[in-house]
């Protein structure tokens, strides 16, 4: 039913950019206030109508799931989550279809994070993929299947030290448990024995400080998740093999999600951005009619 | 001595840093530096904090414009701090991890803190649209690259890109939208995010080198060294 009254809605509100336009044309751009009620609608509505889109995978995408799939049951994942709840709407997808992912193919999970919210973004993640009843069923014992060891201050020098020893930068974890006493932990001394980084990024630190440090000075391999707005910084390190695969915004969450099978928020969330990108797109078309229609008028 | 202390300390802590990356036996002294960096990361915690109290303090005292949002960041900033502390509603002892499900601190980052902080980052949809319709124009032949770049990228993050071209012959794919957007990322923005860090790569060479030599002298607070 609400799906049916948003779709409606989603019609009418598309129907109407056609008086927008006719204004616009005519020397009388709409209000800022209208493009903000549009841009609201052209994204609520369609979360509302609960519809999904068709999405390639992109060699980019693939290549981090193909880089999952060789590790076997058991191999060590460390995944950091760098970023904070503002970045949350397009990164905590990619966490939740990570862990549903990692915890499926019983690897063991540590989670850590160089931004203060990281690691509580992370124990999200973990939480809303533990609810997969396949996941559930596996009965994941915190300390021995997955640990959290919280944040660490000091950017990019706290995966320098961990280079050398992990514990020397997380003597306890998250709930204050000491390092020793973890099971995950016991042969965990650094990169050396992590088979794969996984990093969720919105900024610095991120994933350039991953790579630079962790995957060039140590060897580690590395695949990563950023937002929309970061992804174009770091791909001169994927096409120079530095980084394996890459998440990018919203659409990478999405592709990552059917590729695994995992389908999740991103691939509802998907189909608003389409939406509210066309509206930006159609904005951005009147915006330059009335421009050019304007210009036409002041030559003449 | 007030001077030449920072300048020594400099000196000492950047060559030994980067003689620790070439010498093996000095990587052990490099890692004893980055550990102070890390205690000094941690006091920058509490410069911050008390910069904020001082600032917002002031604020409030002098009835400066919108004092009253002062008020709300003060009170905030407390009710945290004291949740964080005290471990207010904590199940476990005053010990135990302060993001502990149940605990008060726990509670207002996931009610309070997650949405406001999300709804602050998705306002910018709103003055990106807004911004578009009324300043985004094919004024130049430049402007107009970008506008298609931007109609490019904005389709290809996007299954519309895939939809609107999907009848594209696969001899001809890399006409479709999501593989111009890919062509686009891959290659001049790759050549152009290359050009920018190389470019910061040596910037940082030379700072470090003037810093390390002591040329560079404004963190002392010396404007005319």
């Amino acid at each position: 039913m609400v799906s049916t009254i948003a779709t409606v809605l989603m019609w009418i509100v598309g129907l109407s950019m056609i008086y927008v336009l006719y204004r616009t044309i005519n020397g009388h751009p709409i209000e800022r206030r209208v493009v903000f009620l549009y841009i609201g609608l052209a994204i609520a509505l369609p979360l509302l109508m609960q519809k999904t889109a068709p999405v390639p995978v992109t060699a980019d995408v693939q290549k981090l799931v193909d880089a999952l799939d060789e590790l076997t049951p058991g191999s060590k994942v460390l995944a950091a989550f760098d970023f904070d709840p503002s970045s949350a709407p397009e990164l905590q997808p990619m966490g939740v279809a990570f862990m549903k992912y990692a915890f499926k193919h019983d690897f063991k999970v540590i989670v850590m994070g160089l931004w203060p919210q990281g690691p509580q973004q992370a124990n999200q993640a973990i939480e809303d993929a533990m609810l997969d009843p396949l996941i559930a069923e596996k009965n994941l014992v915190y300390g021995v299947d997955y640990v959290n060891l919280g944040y660490q201050a000091g950017a990019e020098f706290v995966i320098q030290s961990m280079g050398s020893d992990f514990k020397r930068m997380f003597p306890l974890d998250d709930r204050h448990i000491a390092y020793d006493s973890l099971e995950i932990l016991n042969d965990i001394t650094n990169f050396s024995n992590i088979d794969f980084i996984f990093n969720l990024s919105a900024g610095k630190p991120g994933t350039v400080e991953w790579i630079q440090i962790a995957v060039d000075r140590f060897g580690a391999k590395c695949g990563a998740g950023n937002t929309a707005v970061q992804a174009p910084q770091v791909y001169p390190y994927l096409r120079s093999g530095q980084l394996t695969g890459l998440l990018g915004g919203m659409s990478g969450g999405a592709e990552f999600e059917k590729a695994t099978n995992e389908k999740g928020q991103a691939s509802t969330f998907i189909f608003a951005q389409m939406i509210s990108h066309a509206m930006v797109i159609a904005f951005i078309i009147m915006g330059n009619i009335a421009f050019f229609m304007t210009r036409k008028k002041k030559k003449a | 001595m007030k001077r030449l202390v920072p300048l020594i300390i400099t000196f000492v802590v950047g060559t030994v840093l980067i003689l620790s990356v070439f010498i093996p036996p000095m990587e052990g002294l490099g890692e004893n530096f980055t550990l102070f960096f890390d205690i000094i990361a941690v006091f920058a915690f509490f410069l911050g904090g008390g910069n904020l109290v001082r600032v917002h303090f002031q604020k409030m005292s002098r009835k400066s414009d919108d004092w009253e949002f002062s008020i709300v960041t003060l009170v905030g900033f407390f009710v945290m701090l004291a949740a964080g502390l005290f471990k207010i509603g904590n199940p476990g002892d005053i010990a135990s991890s302060v993001t502990a499900d149940g605990s008060l601190f726990q509670a207002i980052y996931r009610s309070v803190f997650v949405p406001l902080s999300s709804t602050m980052y998705a306002l910018l949809a709103f003055f990106v649209a807004s911004a578009s319709y009324r300043a985004f124009r094919a004024k130049n032949r430049e402007a107009t690259l970008l506008l298609v770049a931007a109609f490019i990228i904005l389709l290809g993050s996007t299954p519309f890109g895939t939809m609107l071209t999907s009848w594209v012959p696969e001899s001809w794919s890399i006409f479709q939208i999501p593989n111009l957007a890919v062509w686009l990322m891959s290659s001049p923005n790759l050549a152009g995010q290359r050009a920018i860090i190389i470019g910061i790569g040596l910037g940082v060479v030379s700072i470090s080198l003037r810093l390390i030599l002591g040329l560079e002298r404004t963190y002392l607070g010396d404007d005319n060294a």
